[in-house]
């Protein structure tokens, strides 16, 4: 379903600044594909996501989806396939229209025409989808988003996302910025989802318990490389405690090369 | 006294319907347009053209609403092909328009009515014997603002109209549902200069003239009418969002006309520019408090 060939990204190359990134990823997701990511501030999770989504364009490799290389089509165009959900929760929502309005610009993906589809079918479904939500938000679709709290907001994002039916969600630590409660409310939610309509997931965390607990195969990052791909069977069977000895172990090893290669 | 208000209701009529065009510009697509200093007597300009050609005038209308979506929509592809800021786009476009402009009054910066009949010395000649020259022109004005006023809250309520309210809001949504914000930016900005022109040919129309300065000050006037109508209003309802702005558009005229006939403060006709940007300072002042207020009870 998606592929990426050779993705590396380089900022301000040339000059002094110049920095890799992301280096040689190759990556295929499969149909169904539920992915956690994790890595440290800087490994490129981020970038990565930006990449896929077409934000940023890649400074060498293609990124394939649905076997159609789409490397240089923008990203409003992509965006009709992805489902991204940010950590700012501010990016989901328009915060001054109210939530039957950003319900149904959401919708449905793609060119919008002069046509007015908010009518009271659409509300009930609007209604019954956020009853759903058990938040209280479908007595309040006449209300600004802007009134919602943050875990709020960011719930209604996920709905929406669902609803538009996307055939890869990319989350990119969408429950960081919200408190414990809510963050754990949020989260509970996505699995739900992603579980009931069976989609192709990637979900960058900082939490390695949420990384080994969820999804069928797990990306570590570090510096701009994936170091490490674990799935089915081997990812079950997954601690912490072994995942933070096998990151130690990689990357000594390539410490001890750079200083051979030093001493030369 | 029937008279003033009679002005001062024409008057916030026409600019209104300009004001509706900043309104769209500055808060629905967050864009800082001052194009309309251009496409407001570029509207005044197109019209003189039609009523010496005298092409019918639901045609010169139309022909002036095109111009002006023509204008806006120059300042959207400076934008966004050049990626320069909108500020910067919409000056450019001004600046130009003012030959562009004087090249449609035929390198005259001021062409007189006189000799032309206006559609409101139509209108006027309909209603002769009924109805005052100042009220024929109100119930015209009235029906036009209306008439935009409505297919305007219609189309908001569409699925693009919709799509065009998130997009000064969070443009990251609007492309993160498959829309090229760069359309629609285009279609915003060419509505709302649209308005203006329409604005600038009633405008120019009431005043008996064409002229090339017409333009001045007025996407200050526009910002001061939508921001006074912000104090009146509060809603999230687009209806009430676009009334709000002729009221607001009214009140700016009602204050104006005391701010020019308070004789102790000896104003000259010079000295409107320098009210009208004080005018926006003072209500800038008065939404920071305003807001800061409101976020201390909240």
């Amino acid at each position: 379903m998606l592929e990426l060939n050779n993705i590396g990204k380089v900022f301000n190359g040339g000059t002094v600044n110049e920095n890799r990134a992301l280096k040689n990823i190759n990556l295929k997701v499969e149909k169904g594909d539920f992915i956690t990511i994790i890595g440290s501030n800087g490994a490129g999770k981020s970038t990565l996501f930006n990449l896929i989504s077409g934000s940023y364009s890649p400074s060498e490799g293609s990124v394939i989806i649905h076997d159609r290389d789409v490397t240089d089509e923008p990203e409003h165009k992509r965006a009709r396939h992805i489902g991204r959900i940010f950590q700012n929760t501010m990016l989901g929502t328009a915060s001054n229209m109210t939530l039957e309005d950003n319900m149904m610009i959401c919708s449905k993906k793609g060119f919008k025409g002069l046509k007015i589809s908010l009518n009271k079918s659409r509300r009930d479904f609007f209604r019954s989808k956020l009853k759903d939500l058990d938040m209280g938000l479908e007595e309040r679709l006449k209300d600004n988003v802007g009134l919602l709290s943050g875990g709020q907001r960011q719930a209604l994002t996920l709905l929406m996302m669902v609803l538009s039916e996307p055939d890869l969600v990319l989350l990119d630590e969408h429950t960081a910025a919200l408190d414990p409660k809510n963050a754990s409310l949020v989260l509970d939610l996505t699995v739900k989802f992603i579980n009931e309509f069976k989609l192709t997931t990637m979900m960058i965390t900082h939490n390695m318990e949420h990384a080994i607990k969820y999804g069928n195969r797990l990306l570590m990052m570090d510096r701009g490389e994936v170091i490490l791909d674990v799935k089915g069977e081997e990812k079950k069977n997954l601690t912490i405690k072994e995942l933070i000895e096998r990151f130690h172990n990689i990357r000594k090893r390539e410490f001890a090369n750079d200083e051979a290669l030093l001493s030369e | 006294m029937i008279e003033i208000s009679g002005v001062i209701l024409i008057e916030g009529l026409i600019y209104g319907i300009m004001a509706l065009g900043v309104f769209i510009s500055f808060r629905v697509l967050d864009f800082p347009d001052l194009t309309v200093d251009g496409s407001f007597p570029m509207g005044a300009a197109v019209m003189a053209a039609c009523l010496i050609g005298e092409v019918p005038f639901i045609l010169a209308f139309i022909l002036t609403f095109i111009a002006g979506i023509l204008a806006g929509m120059t300042t959207a592809v400076i934008h966004n092909k050049l990626k320069v800021p909108g500020l910067l786009a919409g000056i450019l476009t001004m600046t130009m328009l003012y030959s562009v402009n004087l090249r449609i009054q035929k390198g005259s910066p001021n062409i007189s009515f006189l000799r032309v009949d206006t559609v409101f010395d139509k209108i006027n000649g309909v209603f002769k014997g009924f109805m005052s020259s100042t009220w024929s022109m109100l119930i015209l004005l009235l029906i036009v603002f209306l008439v935009i006023k409505v297919l305007l809250d219609l189309f908001f309520h569409t699925d693009m109209g919709l799509t065009l309210g998130a997009m000064g809001n969070n443009e990251q949504m609007v492309i993160s549902q498959g829309v090229n914000p760069r359309v629609l930016k285009m279609l915003g900005i060419g509505l709302s200069n649209g308005l203006v022109a329409l604005a600038g040919a009633l405008a120019a129309q009431y005043q008996g003239q064409a002229d090339v300065n017409l333009g001045r000050g007025v996407v200050i006037m526009g910002l001061a009418s939508v921001m006074i109508g912000e104090f009146l209003i509060k809603s999230n309802k687009i209806a009430y969002l676009t009334i709000r702005v002729l009221l607001g558009s009214i009140a700016f005229r009602g204050i104006m006309f005391l701010a020019r006939n308070l004789t102790f403060l000896s104003l000259k006709p010079s000295d409107l520019q320098l009210i009208y940007g004080m005018s926006i300072i003072l209500l800038l002042i008065l939404t920071r408090r305003k807001e800061k207020k409101s976020r201390r009870v909240g």
